[in-house]
């Protein structure tokens, strides 16, 4: 909830302060108002001092809540307490004799190993404790253990810090909460603050050396690029495997009736399967190797390489291919000179939406079953709560995912610069 | 025996409700060499029909169209054809579109260049050869599509309402390429459309068509097309006969019109 707070804040913050201060000498006349324009979406454009804000904001709240040594620590969301604090408690005997002491806790980091703070054990039969803790845990401390009178004696600890205390119930003491168990034992869990502990969500920095180190030393036997490259190689392979068939059969079910009665059923059958309910059939038949992944990716790609084609070719408007055969074309001439090219910007369309199906596909069996592989890594990683390598994999994965967006982008206008405008 | 001759032409479609529709019925016609005839009527008298049976895309229910003395079965390039809009092929540039069927007869490539850079010049693109099409007006994508259908050098041209979506101004720049190269070439030239004066102006011989089923119903001869050869053409509707002729054909086809109103309402 407050870094959703916090979200919002950078949102209205940095809208007014583009606004107001750094546009501040901007015209704002009735075409600010959108009176032209309302309801034109293209009048709406995207802000590019809006994206880059965007995106610090995120990296900025990233590194607030997990504190981040790129931030200044002045910005940083309160931590988890560190350090010795301490409380008192109170016994009671069955025979109404009382007594109290101190228990004096180390909280260290969780990655330290500590000694236990040395302690006068006090006078009185209740004697001193001291403990250490783990910032982000809590501990059970059995403050009886060298007292006098302890539990064996039904003695009963009754007060902290002079508030009553019973099982179940718990006192808040300065750095920390203290509750007791139903047996009587008590457990100190100390602030939490409102970062977020590193095996949830690590901090930037343990991400990129993450990255440095995996590049360097590799992850289950294959560097980064081997796994990447994995997952990439498959989704060539299986992207052209899919377009290879997918297209002359797309051409086919858009020229001939009976290829299109015949195929229809089965493409418009496979279209709406989600290629990963195809796994489990992938991984039975073809097992969790190569092969299998190619198969899934072809069967993913194939559909929609076939629809696209199909598409295209219907989609030729009659004028041309009449224009074509007056200017005497053969049927072979209009075929290689008009439909083909005609179908092209619609290949290419279902080319960038295969490219990014297969991508998820790929990601989404190598969690289920791989040897190498993004989604094996961040799986694999997963079970062994390395949650740097896991946020590190999903980026990798997302920038991967987008290149191939911008790659296939690229592709489309340098080959088809007349897309949309027949 | 030379030009095209249209000889009891009929076409009947089946609709999908199991009727059908009498686009055309008994049209027959001759044309020469050298021929320019503008074709008029209310939507749904067939011209279109009647067009796409000459040029061969469409086979008639009866009847038969002979071209120089062959039946015509098919499309071919001795009949070619100008669309409204959207035919040229966008993936090729100008000078590729003008030189497409000259390509398809597989002639050498110095020839080739020799016609397009000619007829580019003819219809005032020499400029724009390299342009893709999609970057040019309206008007000039209509001078591109004039250039590659004369490009093949066909004996027929067929125009179906080819300056239908040009602005005024342009379409009449057009009227006046298209008076130009019909003299210069001396092509038989059938010409598709919904204006009365586009009817008058380009037309040597004036069909009017008729609707329900689509016939012929009148033909005019008029001196209009021959006085507008290179004349300013706001000139030729200053003719004394111009206004009464627009009237007559323009007053013929409101009664159509309204007829078919009144028929489809009896129908109800």
């Amino acid at each position: 909830m407050i870094p959703f707070l916090i979200y919002i804040g950078f949102f209205v913050g940095a809208y007014l302060l583009v606004t107001r201060i750094l546009r501040r000498k901007e015209v704002h006349d009735y075409t600010s108002l959108k009176t032209v324009t309302f309801g034109d979406e293209s009048a709406v454009v995207s802000d590019r001092l809006a994206s880059v804000f965007s995106i610090l904001a995120i990296f900025v709240l990233w590194m607030m809540f997990t504190g981040s040594i790129f931030l200044p620590k002045f910005l940083h969301a309160p931590g988890p307490f560190e350090g010795v604090t301490s409380f008192d408690y109170t016994v009671e005997t069955p025979d109404g004799q009382r007594d109290s002491a101190t228990v004096t806790v180390l909280v260290h980091p969780v990655d330290q190993e500590v000694e236990p703070p040395v302690i006068e054990p006090g006078d009185g039969w209740a004697k001193n404790d001291s403990a250490t803790i783990g910032a982000w845990r809590s501990g059970l401390i059995r403050v009886d253990r060298n007292d006098e009178l302890g539990r064996g004696e039904g003695a009963q600890v009754v007060e902290v810090n002079g508030e009553p205390i019973a099982p179940g119930q718990s006192v808040q003491v300065s750095d920390g909460r203290v509750g007791m168990s139903p047996k009587g034992t008590l457990n100190f869990e100390p602030n939490k603050g409102w970062q977020m502990e590193p095996i949830w969500l690590p901090a930037p920095e343990a991400v990129i050396q993450r990255l440095v180190d995996i590049s360097s030393d590799g992850f289950r036997g294959a560097t980064l690029l081997e796994h990447l490259g994995y997952s990439l190689f498959r989704v060539l392979v299986g992207f052209a495997l899919g377009a290879l068939v997918g297209i002359p059969l797309g051409y086919a079910m858009g020229l001939s009736n009976w290829f299109r009665g015949w195929f229809d059923p089965i493409v418009e059958f496979m279209r709406p399967v989600p290629p990963l309910a195809l796994i489990p059939l992938v991984i039975i038949w073809a097992g969790i190797g190569e092969t299998g992944k190619i198969i899934l990716l072809f069967l993913a790609s194939l559909w929609i390489m076939a629809i696209a084609a199909r598409s295209g070719v219907s989609g030729v408007r009659i004028s041309k291919v009449h224009a074509a055969y007056s200017l005497g074309a053969s049927k072979a001439q209009v075929m290689r000179y008009v439909i083909v090219p005609n179908s092209l910007p619609e290949i290419f369309t279902g080319a960038r939406v295969a490219m990014g199906v297969c991508w998820g596909t790929v990601v989404a069996a190598e969690l289920v079953a791989a040897e190498q592989g993004a989604g094996m890594m961040i799986m694999v990683a997963s079970k062994f709560q390395n949650t740097d390598i896991v946020i590190m994999g999903i980026i990798l994965i997302g920038i991967i995912g987008f290149g191939i967006d911008m790659a296939m982008r690229w592709a489309e206008r340098r080959l088809v610069p007349w897309k949309g405008r027949g | 025996m030379t030009g095209l001759s249209i000889n009891n032409l009929s076409m009947r479609f089946d609709l999908p409700n199991g009727g059908s529709v009498q686009a055309l019925k008994d049209v027959s016609l001759e044309l020469a060499p050298g021929d320019l005839m503008s074709v008029l009527g209310p939507s749904g008298c067939g011209k279109t029909t009647l067009l796409n049976i000459v040029a061969g895309f469409l086979a008639p229910t009866e009847g038969e169209v002979r071209m120089n003395g062959h039946r015509v079965e098919g499309p071919d390039a001795e009949r070619g054809m100008v669309f409204q809009q959207g035919a040229l092929f966008e993936w090729m540039n100008v000078r590729e579109n003008v030189g497409f069927g000259p390509k398809m007869k597989g002639m050498a490539e110095p020839e080739k260049a020799q016609i397009v850079d000619h007829l580019l010049e003819v219809v005032g693109l020499q400029d724009f050869k390299e342009k893709a099409v999609y970057e040019l007006s309206g008007g000039m994508q209509q001078r591109v599509a004039l250039a590659r259908c004369l490009a093949n050098d066909p004996d027929v041209i067929l125009m179906d309402e080819p300056l239908g979506a040009l602005d005024a101004l342009t379409r009449e720049k057009m009227q006046s390429l298209v008076l130009k190269l019909w003299k210069e070439t001396g092509k038989t030239i059938i010409l598709i459309t919904h204006s009365v004066e586009e009817a008058l102006l380009l037309g040597e011989r004036l069909l009017v068509m008729a609707p329900r089923p689509g016939r012929i119903h009148r033909e005019y001869r008029l001196p209009f097309a021959d006085i507008g050869v290179g004349a300013d053409l706001r000139e030729v509707k200053k003719h004394p006969d111009y206004a009464p002729t627009r009237e007559e054909i323009l007053n013929m086809i409101w009664n159509m019109e309204e007829e078919i109103m009144g028929r489809t309402e009896a129908e109800q």
